[in-house]
């Protein structure tokens, strides 16, 4: 009976074995599935020719400038903002939430909508900055469905993933041969949009866990499509995913939230990729709520090079900022602000292939 | 920000539940899900249960891995 760790050398054994000899390019779209892979040193017990690539899996990551400097604005003009702990040091145009905080301005961390709700109560005006992929907009869709103070709204800068993995399809200079697809996002959409990436590019799509075994599970699955020429959605992380995905937490985004077009720091725009709360809603709308005004922003730094890294065609040792002029302490690049960014990760870790 | 916590549910109000995380309990919502039950385990996002797992014995997984990799030459001659 194999152990975990025997398991481990069994699985890259067989990938040795199996992945072609002009090898394989496996793309996800996670931060939490680049942690694991760092952390358990997945690629250092791999070929070399077995590519692990990361696209545009941070939220906090592709927010772009404008919508920090709308949170900036809120909290200049005495409005409380309540968001998650990594969106503080994201940079804006000009400085971040957490500059803006030092400042004097009423920003606070949370963990959940819940304590951004309980707060409400002991402010006069508090605004909810609601980032976060599918994993992350049903709570906000159910927390104002439970009918939130009056003095509670959103600032809704929430992303889809399906989108940006079309959009990957279609930049020029991303190179992979199959998505690794992400757990707790597939959780709530279920696997459904994926079949247009086999069935309309060829693409195979494997969903994954966390595990280092759940990963190395995902790469063999992805390598047998590849070999046997059979691009297919695979679930390989059954036990949270089912087809349909959580249809509640689905129909509660859908009558809360209407898709529309985005941006994403680092990418542009992509068509329906981002939520907006419906008219219905628009009492909870922070964006109707209060006339924001800001200016011309910018999203990418000189130097700075995560608009190739969030896109895949670049990884952090390639940027000359990473490690020196760009740390977690200092952050110069959004990809190195949030725990879950590509260039954080590699600090953390010390990723180099 | 989309990670979430396999924990086990203890007390269940309304649409909320009392949830423990390797002896640490947290109170968080259930809005998502139907049927949760006492001791049923769910996956926790930013304090909102997102799904029931099923009550699968790590054992299980591993045994799910091995076949797998068992089978695979079986599959591989058919490439």
């Amino acid at each position: 009976m194999d152990s975990k760790k025997g398991l481990a050398k069994k699985f890259s054994e067989k990938i040795d074995e199996h992945c072609p000899e002009n090898g394989v390019k496996a793309l996800h779209v996670c931060g939490t599935h680049e942690q694991s892979i760092l952390k358990h040193g997945l690629r250092s017990i791999l070929p070399n020719r077995v590519r692990l690539k990361m696209g545009p899996g941070c939220p906090v990551c592709v927010t772009p400038s404008k919508e920090i400097d709308e949170a900036i604005w809120l909290a200049e003009n005495g409005v409380t903002i309540a968001t998650f702990g990594d969106m503080l040091r994201v940079p804006g145009t000009e400085k971040s939430l957490f500059d803006a905080r030092s400042e004097g301005n009423d920003i606070k961390m949370v963990y959940s909508i819940e304590e951004a709700l309980d707060l409400s109560k002991k402010v006069d005006e508090l605004v909810f900055f609601g980032i976060g992929f599918e994993t992350t907009a049903p709570s906000n869709a159910a927390a104002i469905l439970n009918n939130p103070p009056e003095n509670f709204s959103i600032l809704s800068s929430h992303r889809l993933i399906p989108p940006a993995m079309d959009a990957l399809l279609n930049i020029d200079g991303v190179d992979f041969d199959g998505f690794i697809a992400p757990g707790h996002v597939s959780t709530i959409i279920g696997t459904d949009d994926y079949h247009a990436y086999p069935n309309q590019y060829d693409m195979p799509v494997v969903v994954s866990g966390f595990e280092a075994l759940d990963i190395l599970y995902a790469i063999l699955k992805l390598i047998e499509q590849i070999n046997q020429n059979q691009p297919s959605v695979d679930n390989a992380y059954e036990r949270a995913v089912k087809e349909e995905g959580n249809p509640k937490a689905l129909e509660m985004m859908e009558t809360v939230f209407k898709k529309t077009d985005a941006d994403w720091r680092g990418i542009g725009t992509i068509p329906n990729s981002g939520l907006r709360i419906r008219d219905e809603y628009s009492e909870y709308n922070a964006r109707e709520k209060y006339h924001i005004e800001v200016e011309n922003s910018r999203d990418i730094h000189p130097g700075c090079m995560c608009h190739l890294i969030l896109t895949a065609r670049g990884k952090p040792t390639d940027c000359g900022l990473f490690s020196t002029q760009c740390t977690p302490q200092n952050p110069r690049g959004p990809c190195m602000v949030s725990r879950e960014g590509e260039c954080n990760i590699w600090y953390k870790y010390g990723g180099k292939k | 920000m989309c990670i979430a916590v396999p924990g086990k549910v203890v007390e269940i109000d309304g649409n909320e539940a009392m949830v423990e995380f390797e002896g640490v309990k947290r109170k968080i919502r259930i809005d998502f899900l139907d049927d949760v039950e006492i001791g049923d385990y769910v996956l926790n996002h930013v304090g909102q249960a997102i799904q029931v797992l099923p009550e699968e014995e790590a054992e299980e997984r591993l045994k799910i891995f091995r076949e797998y990799l068992d089978s695979y030459e079986e599959k591989a001659k058919q490439e």
